[in-house]
């Protein structure tokens, strides 16, 4: 049952062929058996996790049962679980207990999912293959020696090797893209202000967003559907109607336009991949859509204003972070002073650290008009790019990342390297659209990401163009061999 | 040599709303410590902030009470920098776009005129913490309680000239946010507290000279102190050959002098930049327009009107109007008496009524003698009841709570006697009993009137009514010294 998908096993459990509580046993077993190999999980909640399952299954019996009602899911560390720890990957939160849901697991739990723990990430998610974890990276089931990809490295793990069919993520450059690309499963990040932030632990505040990882398009429509819709706790989420994901899932794909981004095919591509990711393109054109090139004339700057903006407001968000309420804190300090230089010290790792040091420097006032505000200029040209190529165009089309899941290790001497393994996905979240990663193939016998980017507030549009390609096409179900 | 001071004033008023600027925590004053912080105040990851709308409102209020521009969009900024009871290591202010920008209000000057004062901008943002050092053997507690507590920040233009002046800004600025009621004004729990930029310059140098921030200054009173001290410090030091340093100086009130906080050097980069967390507001003319609709008369108006309606000098009807609750007082006691008692009214309040308010600490709200009791007394003296004094007596009464005016003039017995004959009697039986006085007084020793007026008020236990006593005794004793 660990194979199936969110769709298959809410059918089973409301034809009670199954029963919450056998699913859960059946899926903690699994995590038993094997987070030892993938370290994809910081925390298993088994206790909780079957007595939720046992509310599920009466729901089930009276008839209360919503789609979601008895799914095992899992929350990245950085969501808010009451009563749970929640470290971010952090030996700053090792000790972290929240006292509060984030708004995505009240309004999961209220859907009736199955908590099964929380899983691996980077470090306060800053990172791009999960080797930043204070907790140890996570490795990738269709390779142990290859990295997840990150910052949801555990969740896209946790999904792709039949520990949990869904899981919780975050996104602020790609994190959920990424891993969900190198790992082989689906990813979704919405549109800025779809879901709530409120209770997930702040990066980079205009960036982030609540997402989610699944096996297929329709666990994603499922699952977004449950955590979707304004907050009054959040002033950016956005109080806009929220429409039926799943019914807009089979609307045939004749007319869409599919613009293909001249710059997401040049340097940077493998030319196996590139294939990969051109037979995906062959598939839409055979589903009936337009296939046309457009440009993103902007996209080669999306990098570097990133690492501007996401740290600078990162050095502030992770402000509060001083040993003085929460947290790690210090062995004796001597004084303030010393207080905070080693509880932060020693609490934060290099690439945090790293980062923190970028932004404060970013918005200091000698530097805050050539680097915070001409970031933001880039910003503002990077979205106007989205704007004019949406006129052409339905929907953006492209490779998620530039190469398979490369090696542990790999890259972790040479961060400038590792952040140019987004150079595909950080736009979308500079821009706030939604976007959305899929397997669309292998190389080498490793999974490769396709992206599609939308419209503001279109995820139905990407929900439908992936689930018709995975009626086409058998990508999303292939499973890494070790975790079958 | 001859040097002008140059004070710009910064003021914190604190919002009269019921939960805090971006949390629903209340911000009720003195509750134990760390029970009004919610996770928000506490900062714990992951939480948000959101805008209490009714912060902007009182903000815009202010700002339309002083004729200022309220901008369409308005943008909260961070502040940041790391204090123990600063709990996210930021606050969240206004930095270029603040909510209320271009402002005035005019004080009055000692020579009878009047000075309008810049208020370059007033901004929305969160109060801190607060660190407590004693009591905790060399440690120190944080009470996050106050954490979050809306501010406003009020900033004038460099226009005040004098300690004097600045203390009459403040003073107005003081009485305009109670009138508005957006600030309680208590300085001593922190509500209304003021900061003080003070230079000075060569008279007519059109440069302005280093400025010195002033902290810590939390009455009228050592505003004015502070800021005489700072003035004098700063010219002895330029007269001796020194140079003014740019620093913030924290003034002592027990030693009546400021020492140095922290130099120019030691500033902090506090690294603003717009709140991700927080949109901009966008203000529009209708949320302006219902805001206007909220607004009282305001105490220059008021002052003008109660000039025109109660014929009260400019000076009286300052002083009536400094305050909305000591205004609402006396047109109380106004239209209880009648119009024809606005003057003698004017006097008991700024008189016997503020004497015995500030002798016994009470405020107007609470006096124990009510606009309707002092009203009361009023027409007892026009109606020749009583006269003046034997008032001053009954309001002492009734201020102890003895009962109304009436109630008292019976009980004592003190109706004044107007009798003419009764006051004869005792005119007749004063001048028999002094016959040398009697004598004196008829060879030219006019100002014994005032001696025989004494007798026969003592003789009548002070009831008789002053002026027939006065025109009885002139016709009785004749001219003096014919």
């Amino acid at each position: 049952m660990h194979d199936k998908t969110i769709a298959e096993l809410s059918a089973a459990l409301a034809a009670r062929e199954l029963s919450a509580v056998e699913l859960t046993q059946a899926l903690l077993d699994r995590i038993e058996a094997h987070n030892g190999t993938l370290n994809a999980f910081i925390t298993v909640t088994a206790e909780q996790a079957l007595e939720q399952a046992r509310r599920a299954d009466e729901r089930i019996a009276k008839g209360e049962a919503g789609a979601l009602t008895g799914i095992p899911i899992a929350h990245k560390d950085n969501f808010c679980t009451a009563g749970v720890l929640t470290t971010c990957a952090s030996r700053m939160l090792h000790n972290f207990v929240p006292p509060y849901d984030a708004t995505v697991v009240a309004r999961l739990e209220e859907a009736g999912v199955v908590m099964l723990g929380k899983t691996n990430m980077d470090e306060f998610a800053m990172g791009s293959s999960n080797e930043t974890s204070y907790y140890g990276p996570v490795k990738n089931p269709w390779d142990t020696e290859r990295v997840p990809g990150g910052s949801s490295g555990g969740s896209a793990a946790a999904v792709a090797a039949g520990l949990v069919p869904g899981a919780t993520a975050t996104d602020t450059g790609g994190s959920v893209r990424q891993p969900a690309a190198f790992c082989g499963v689906s990813g979704l990040k919405p549109t800025y202000g779809r879901v709530s932030r409120y209770g997930i632990v702040a990066f980079a505040s205009s960036l982030d967003q609540a997402s989610v990882i699944a096996r297929s398009a329709e666990d994603l429509a499922l699952l977004l559907q449950a955590m979707a819709g304004f907050d009054e706790r959040d002033s950016t989420c956005v109080d806009l109607a929220v429409p039926d994901y799943r019914a807009g899932l089979e609307q045939p794909l004749d007319g869409v336009r599919i613009g293909l981004p001249r710059e997401y095919f040049q340097d940077g591509v493998e030319p196996e991949l590139a294939k990969v990711i051109e037979a995906a393109v062959e598939e839409y054109r055979r589903l009936g859509a337009e296939i046309k090139e457009v440009s993103l004339p902007h996209n080669a700057l999306a990098v570097a204003a990133y690492h501007v903006i996401a740290p600078a407001e990162a050095s502030s968000n992770l402000a509060r972070f001083d040993g003085v309420r929460y947290g790690y804190r210090c062995e004796n300090p001597r004084d303030l002073e010393d207080l905070y230089m080693r509880s932060r010290g020693e609490g934060f790792g290099t690439e945090v650290k790293r980062r923190l040091l970028i932004g404060t420097r970013a918005l200091l006032a000698e530097y805050y008009q050539d680097a915070f505000l001409k970031a933001q200029k880039i910003r503002r040209l990077i979205h106007n790019d989205f704007i004019e190529a949406f006129k052409q165009v339905d929907v953006l089309l492209g490779p998620t990342t530039g190469a398979p899941a490369f090696r542990l290790g790999e890259k972790s001497a040479d961060p400038v390297q590792m952040y140019l393994t987004d150079v595909f996905t950080i736009a979308a979240n500079l821009a706030g659209l939604p976007a959305l990663s899929l397997p669309a193939g292998q190389v080498d016998g490793l999974p490769v990401g396709m992206q599609l980017i939308g419209r503001h507030f279109d995820e139905a549009r990407l929900l439908n163009l992936a689930h018709r390609f995975q009626q086409a096409t058998d990508w999303h179900t292939v499973r890494p061999q070790n975790f079958e | 040599m001859e040097w002008e001071t140059v004070i710009g004033l910064e003021v914190h008023a604190q919002l009269m709303t019921r939960s805090k600027i971006f949390s629903g925590a209340s911000t009720a004053y003195g509750a134990a410590p760390n029970t009004q912080a919610c996770a928000v105040d506490l900062a714990m990851p992951g939480t948000l902030p959101v805008l209490n709308e009714e912060a902007l409102r009182m903000a815009v209020k202010f700002g339309l009470a002083i004729g200022a521009e309220i901008p369409d969009r308005s943008v909260f900024a961070r502040k940041n920098y790391f204090y123990p009871d600063l709990p996210k290591g930021y606050q969240i202010s206004q930095h270029d776009q603040p909510v209320v920008a271009n402002g005035y209000i005019e004080i009055d000057l000692e020579d009878g005129t009047t000075k309008r004062i810049g208020i370059i901008r007033a901004h929305l943002e969160e109060d801190a913490g607060k660190s407590l050092h004693e009591d905790f053997h060399g440690l120190t507690g944080i009470d996050l309680h106050r954490a979050g507590t809306p501010l406003l920040e009020i900033v004038s233009a460099p226009d005040l000239r004098s300690a004097k002046e600045a203390v009459a800004y403040l003073k107005k600025l003081h009485s305009l946010v109670t009138y508005l009621e957006i600030c309680d004004g208590n300085m001593q729990e922190g509500s209304f507290r003021c900061d003080a930029n003070v230079s000075v310059r060569r008279k007519g140098d059109p440069c302005f000279g280093t400025r010195v921030e002033l902290k810590n200054i939390n009455s009228f009173r050592f505003v004015e102190r502070a800021i005489n001290y700072e003035v004098e410090r700063q010219i002895d030091l330029l007269e001796s050959g020194g140079q003014v340093v740019q620093e913030t100086r924290l003034y002592d009130a027990d030693r009546n002098e400021t020492r140095s906080m922290r130099t120019k050097e030691e500033a902090t980069d506090y690294r603003y930049f717009p709140d991700p967390d927080l949109l901009p507001v966008v203000i529009t003319s209708e949320f302006i327009e219902s805001v206007r609709k909220t607004l009282p008369e305001l105490p220059d108006a008021k002052r003008d009107r109660f000039m025109e309606q109660y014929g009260l000098s400019r000076y009286d009807a300052d002083v009536l109007t400094s305050t909305r609750e000591l205004a609402d007082y006396y047109e109380a006691v106004v239209r209880a008496a009648g119009q024809d008692q606005a003057k003698p009214a004017a006097n008991w309040v700024m008189g016997e009524l503020s004497g015995a308010l500030n002798r016994d600490g009470i405020d107007i709200t609470a006096s124990p003698v009510s606009a309707e009791m002092l009203a009361q007394l009023l027409q007892r003296i026009a109606d020749n009841t009583i006269s003046g004094r034997i008032a001053k007596e009954v309001f002492e009464a009734m201020w102890e709570g003895e009962g109304s005016a009436d109630e008292i003039i019976e009980k004592r017995g003190l109706k004044q006697i107007t009798d003419v004959a009764a006051i004869e009697a005792m005119i007749d039986e004063v001048l028999a009993a002094h016959p040398k006085q009697v004598e004196q007084y008829k060879s030219g020793q006019a100002k014994l009137l005032g001696y025989f007026v004494g007798q026969v008020m003592k003789l009548s236990g002070g009831k008789a009514n002053p002026a027939q006593l006065n025109q009885l005794l002139r016709q009785k004793l004749g001219s003096a010294g014919e």
